[in-house]
């Protein structure tokens, strides 16, 4: 299938998309990922926080079944595909958005799929607060909510900062998946022209972009997470 | 003051219930230096937790200045928590805060204004002797000095009793002579209640007044620091004071019984008292551990013998008319 990849007129043509096409494709696929990691953390935080807090023994110890119904919602959200969920949320995008096709349509399937998994990883980032620590907090008077926003968020932005990475990066990839719903961005592109119309040479392009873009979040988000982490001695 | 009344604490896991604390009395006057001393697993933590309410006692009451701290409502138990604080052995500072918003936390939590606790806690800093390392990170500092800011955050409330749970164990032998003297001070100068958990024996010598020693859960004695060192009663008690259990396995007990001397100042302490017993009674005496230890600004020693059974008595009766001597029989072995 890659016969013939590089030919004038694939390279010609790359270069024109590369003009038209991709800078805002680019700009797309940044923004769908940022808006809807910021809205699945919006979610997924409060829960993740809830997972550890709302368990026996937890700083906020919430009624088991609400515990156990909390823990089912997230683990089947979590195991449906995305190409499925996409489609099953589509009257949810049309209720918020007005419609299902779009970049900002291609929103609402992302934050569906992504919260339930920023909440796991919260909870994990909040596991690895040293219960030492929140003992203290409570042995001067600290109220359940002090705890969570003074000491449990707080000692763990570090670890946060690193999972939010993880999540946004995941996210990326999910939103190119979106362009096979007409979710615009870098992933239609690779799907309009590697799919439907056999340029492989653009579709390679985008897929680079992506990759490239991947590492840029990646890179940000580590110096942050590092940066930000008071037990590393700068 | 501390009044812990029939105090029992039983923890349920999954090999069985676990007996922490068993009918526990005591009395912590205010302002004194209170140690608890005990083997590791004695119990000592939940003891201590049980006083603040970090554990929640199956059984007995906790008053402290008259209010029973089991009675509180949660809120009213958060008020209380700000006069009882705490330290730990791993000091457990925020270690994503400076030291000065570590001294500051518990006054933000009870909702002193930003202004007001910064000075405050530059002034206890000053006092704990770390005022340059106002705006260094925990991990930037070594054991001792964590423990200097935990000890100023632990103050930052005016505490009226400061809880100290194993607060030197995971510091070196000098350092730990620095944090001690420093509580030392706190208490001298504020007069805050100390309670020292401790399995050192070092520890309660160089600062307590009273002791209690903990062992499986049960106070097996307690009283002034002097007199359970110099004297100890208990089978625990003499373990901690002479450790290696010479006591129990040295002689047979059919034949030879034990008798502990306690003497206090060197006029007695040079009495030849092996030899005179010999000589003036005939009496064959054995001896079986001796000791001298500075306590208080006294020196007192201890010695154990061994003392054949049909001499006891002659032996009792000698040892009694010495001055500042006291002699008993050690029965309770095992
Ligand atoms: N949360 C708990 N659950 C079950 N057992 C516990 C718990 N906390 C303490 N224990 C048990 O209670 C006993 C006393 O423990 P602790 O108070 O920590 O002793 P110490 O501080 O003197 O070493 C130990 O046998 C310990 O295993
Ligand atoms: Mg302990």
């Amino acid at each position: 299938m890659y016969n013939g990849l590089i030919s004038a007129d694939s390279v010609a043509q790359a270069l024109q998309c590369l003009k038209t096409e991709i800078p805002f494709a680019i700009w797309e696929t940044f923004y769908v990922t940022v808006i809807s990691t910021a809205l699945a953390v919006l979610v997924g935080l409060p829960l993740g926080v809830l997972l550890v807090a709302g368990e026996k023994g937890g700083v906020l110890p919430l009624p088991g079944w609400l515990m156990k119904a909390l823990n089912v919602v997230i683990n089947l959200l979590r195991s449906i595909p995305f190409l499925i969920l996409m489609i099953m949320v589509f009257p949810l995008s049309r209720l918020l958005i007005g419609t299902t096709v779009g970049t900002t349509a291609t929103i609402v399937p992302l934050v569906a799929a992504a919260f339930p998994f920023i909440a796991r990883l919260v909870e994990s980032s909040l596991r690895e607060v040293d219960p030492n620590i929140v003992e203290a907090a409570q042995s001067m008077g600290a109220t359940p909510l002090q705890i969570i926003t003074r000491v449990m968020l707080p000692e763990s932005v570090p670890s946060l900062l690193h999972n939010v990475t993880i999540a946004l990066t995941t996210i990326l990839g999910y939103s190119a998946m979106s362009g096979i719903i007409g979710g615009g961005g870098l992933g239609q592109i690779a799907i309009n022209y590697g799919y439907y119309r056999y340029k492989y040479l653009v579709m390679l392009l985008a897929v680079v972009l992506l990759i490239l873009l991947v590492q840029f979040f990646q890179t940000v988000g580590t110096k942050l997470a590092v940066r930000s982490d008071k037990r590393l001695k700068h | 003051m501390i009044e812990i009344r029939h105090l029992s604490k039983t923890f349920a896991s999954p090999e069985g219930e676990v007996n922490a604390l068993h009918d526990i009395n005591l009395t912590i006057p205010d302002g004194d230096v209170y140690g608890i001393i005990g083997m590791s697993g004695a119990g000592k933590s939940t003891l201590v937790r049980c006083i603040n309410m970090l554990e929640k006692p199956t059984g007995g009451t906790v008053m402290v200045d008259g209010r029973d701290m089991g009675a509180l409502s949660p809120a009213e138990l958060r008020k209380a928590r700000r006069d009882i604080t705490m330290i730990f052995q791993q000091f457990n500072l925020l270690m994503q805060r400076t030291c000065l918003q570590n001294v500051c936390f518990p006054m933000e939590l009870s909702g002193v204004k930003k202004a007001a606790a910064r000075k405050r806690a530059m002034e206890l800093l000053e006092l704990v002797g770390l005022p340059d390392k106002a705006g260094a990170y925990p991990a930037q500092l070594s054991g001792g000095q964590q423990q200097r800011v935990a000890i100023a955050r632990a103050l930052a409330t005016d505490p009226k009793v400061l809880l100290c749970d194993e607060a030197t164990s995971a510091l070196d032998p000098s350092t730990t002579a620095q944090i001690l003297s420093l509580i030392r001070d706190i208490n001298a100068k504020l007069g805050i209640t100390v309670v020292v958990i401790t399995h050192q024996m070092s520890v309660v010598k160089e600062i307590c007044r009273h002791v209690a020693i903990l062992d499986r859960g049960t106070v097996a004695e307690e009283g002034l620091v002097s007199a359970v060192f110099a004297a100890p009663r208990s089978q625990a008690g003499r373990r901690l004071v002479f450790p290696g259990r010479v006591d129990e396995k040295v002689i047979d007990p059919a034949r030879r019984g034990q008798l502990r001397l306690v003497f206090r100042d060197s006029a007695t302490t040079s009495i030849p008292l092996v030899a005179r017993m010999a000589r003036e009674r005939g009496i064959l005496a054995s001896v079986i551990s001796a000791t001298t230890q500075p306590l208080g600004g006294e020196t007192y020693g201890g010695m154990l013998l061994s003392i054949p059974h049909e001499q006891m008595a002659e032996a009792r009766a000698f040892l009694g008319s010495i001055a500042n001597l006291t002699a008993e029989e050690v029965s309770d072995h095992v």
